[in-house]
């Protein structure tokens, strides 16, 4: 090789930089945990244990009467609604943005070759717009939304639209990006397009992380719209909401169950996905 | 003129210097071999020509224009007049063999084409003509996973094969294959090259591979050009030099005597030394 100006050195060059970052992360984390009252043996307290075992009592048995199961099918129905409205709303806003951020799909990276510049300017707005999308908790734009369009599950679409979509839009360029970008290089360097050098290099490789993902965001759109359902954004939260207001555990725990049944669903069908695209 | 480098020097982002002042030209239509040892800046060489590297010094002239005094777009019809085997086929292995091949007119054609190709092959009888000519016509619909590493290259190949580009550069294009495919997969190169016109330059490892199809053969050591001769020219002593840092045994592809034979005619006299090419407008 050309111009090897010194020998290796005999030892890693990296292991004194990996035991500073180390070292600096154990010192951080202790404040932390101070700073979050972390004392999780207060759990066990004699006292505390009994409120907590008054509180869980009233969740058996499970409520069943037909009334209120009839009620629990309309919400399970209006929060599915609201989550997947809300995370096919986010994923129309997610794509565009997560594209135009991707750098392995960059032509003018290459070389560098004209429009580097706009290039560059192009991915930090995407990304400036995902940060801002996502900064805001989906809480703050349901109350939001709640005042504007009135009690309901509309406001809760979109306030998972939002903030959902913030999160798949950098997730997404992040999946992209850690897969094997080489292909699409190879198709950029042969004169193909962006959004073709995507479909031919980068999502035969990505798809399946990129549905898995999108599923799991699915999956916590519907728990979401419980906490979204406190403030009055319709579907399982608000049934929740009333019940526990009413102080009635086996309403609350029936709708507990359903919560478990949904995330089963969602992990069937991310994982029926997953082999469909394998 | 077909592709025209004039005094290219090229550092890595790391400094690590991997060309120095290399000048070359080529005519349309010429077809041309690059040998010499592994980090002799072979790879650097081809991907600057293909425009996938800009050089730090010097110029760059391929199909009659400067790729980096083009406007994006243009750089853009440019690069797809380009044909480039890479010698680890850059390949998704979730994509089928057909998908694979098609994707090397992606360059030519519009964005709708291209996609609604993903969903139905847009030109099956063209994948299919350009994997016969490699022997993989069979294997169409497979996908790529199910392709041994060779097989894997020659689908690379025939992306190029199908893309029909007017200047074709090949990165060590057969590393990968046994000798006889190897030799096969050269021949069907230098055959679209001939059929077609497009000038061809490859980098081989394979020293008798090179000498056997190439008329015109360029040594590379260290960043630099040792030789530009006709294969007819080339001497054993000029070859040692080359390879000197390598050991005494010149790499070829076969282990095969005879494929080097020829060189015994042209043996020069003893003690004959390799003049370094002389280099214009370089300090």
């Amino acid at each position: 090789m050309n111009g090897s100006v010194a020998l290796a050195p005999d030892r890693d060059p990296r292991a004194r930089p990996r035991a500073t970052a180390v070292l600096i992360g154990i010192v951080l984390l202790w404040p932390v945990l101070q700073l979050s009252e972390f004392k999780p043996w207060v759990l066990f307290d004699a006292g505390n244990a009994r409120v907590m075992a008054n509180f869980l009592a009233g969740f058996v048995p499970p409520a069943t009467s037909s009334d209120f199961l009839g009620l629990l099918l309309k919400a399970t129905l209006e929060t599915l609604a609201m989550a997947t409205a809300g995370i096919a709303l986010a994923f129309v806003i997610a794509i565009p943005l997560a594209f135009a951020m991707t750098y392995s799909l960059s032509i003018s990276r290459i070389g560098p070759g004209p429009g580097r510049w706009r290039g560059e300017a192009l991915r930090t707005a995407a990304r400036a717009m995902l940060v801002l999308l996502r900064a805001i908790p989906e809480v703050v734009w349901a109350l939001v939304f709640v005042r504007a369009l009135g009690l309901g599950p509309a406001a809760g679409v979109l306030a998972l639209a939002i903030t959902y979509g913030g999160m798949l839009g950098k997730v997404y360029a992040e999946i992209l990006e850690s897969s094997d970008t080489r292909p699409a290089r190879a198709l950029l360097e042969a004169g193909s397009g962006r959004i073709t050098a995507l479909g031919y290099g980068l999502l035969p490789g990505a798809a399946q992380e990129l549905v898995s993902y999108t599923v799991y965001r699915w999956e916590c759109a519907v728990r979401a719209s419980v906490v979204m359902g406190f403030v009055g954004a319709g579907g399982l939260g608000q049934l929740m909401d009333q019940s526990m207001k009413m102080l009635n555990g086996g309403e609350a725990s029936t709708i507990l169950l359903m919560f478990l049944m949904l995330v089963l669903l969602a992990d069937a069908l991310s994982a029926m996905l997953r082999r469909l695209l394998a | 003129m077909s592709l025209s480098l004039d005094a290219i020097g090229l550092t890595h982002a790391n400094g690590q210097r991997a060309l120095q002042c290399v000048s070359l030209a080529v005519d349309a239509g010429e077809r041309l071999a690059i040998i010499g040892p592994s980090g002799a800046g072979k790879t650097t060489l081809i991907r600057v020509a293909g425009g996938s590297l800009r050089p730090s010094e010097g110029r760059i002239e391929a199909l009659s224009a400067n790729p980096w005094q083009l406007s994006a777009s243009a750089l853009k019809r440019w690069r797809s007049r380009i044909g480039m085997v890479h010698q680890a086929p850059p390949i998704p292995p979730r994509l089928r063999v057909v998908t694979a091949v098609l994707a090397g007119r992606l360059g030519a054609w519009g964005a709708g084409k291209a996609l609604a190709s993903l969903i139905y092959p847009a030109d099956i009888a063209g994948a299919r003509d350009a994997l016969s000519r490699l022997d993989l016509a069979d294997r169409l619909f497979d996908r790529c996973d199910r392709l041994s590493g060779g097989q894997l290259q020659r689908v690379g190949i025939a992306r190029v094969l199908y893309q029909a580009p007017e200047l074709i550069l090949a990165d060590e294009p057969v590393s990968a294959l046994d000798p006889t495919l190897a030799d096969a997969a050269v021949g069907q190169l230098m055959a679209q090259s001939v059929a077609s016109g497009a000038t061809f330059v490859a980098s081989l490892h394979a020293v008798d591979l090179a000498l056997k199809w190439f008329p015109r053969i360029v040594g590379m050591r260290e960043g630099a050009m040792l030789f530009d001769a006709p294969a007819s020219e080339i001497t054993r002593a000029m070859l040692h030099e080359l390879y000197a840092t390598e050991g005494s045994v010149l790499p070829t592809q076969g282990n095969d005597p005879v494929a080097l034979a020829p060189l015994t005619r042209v043996f020069p006299a003893a003690g004959a030394k390799v003049v370094p090419l002389a280099r214009p407008g370089c300090r």
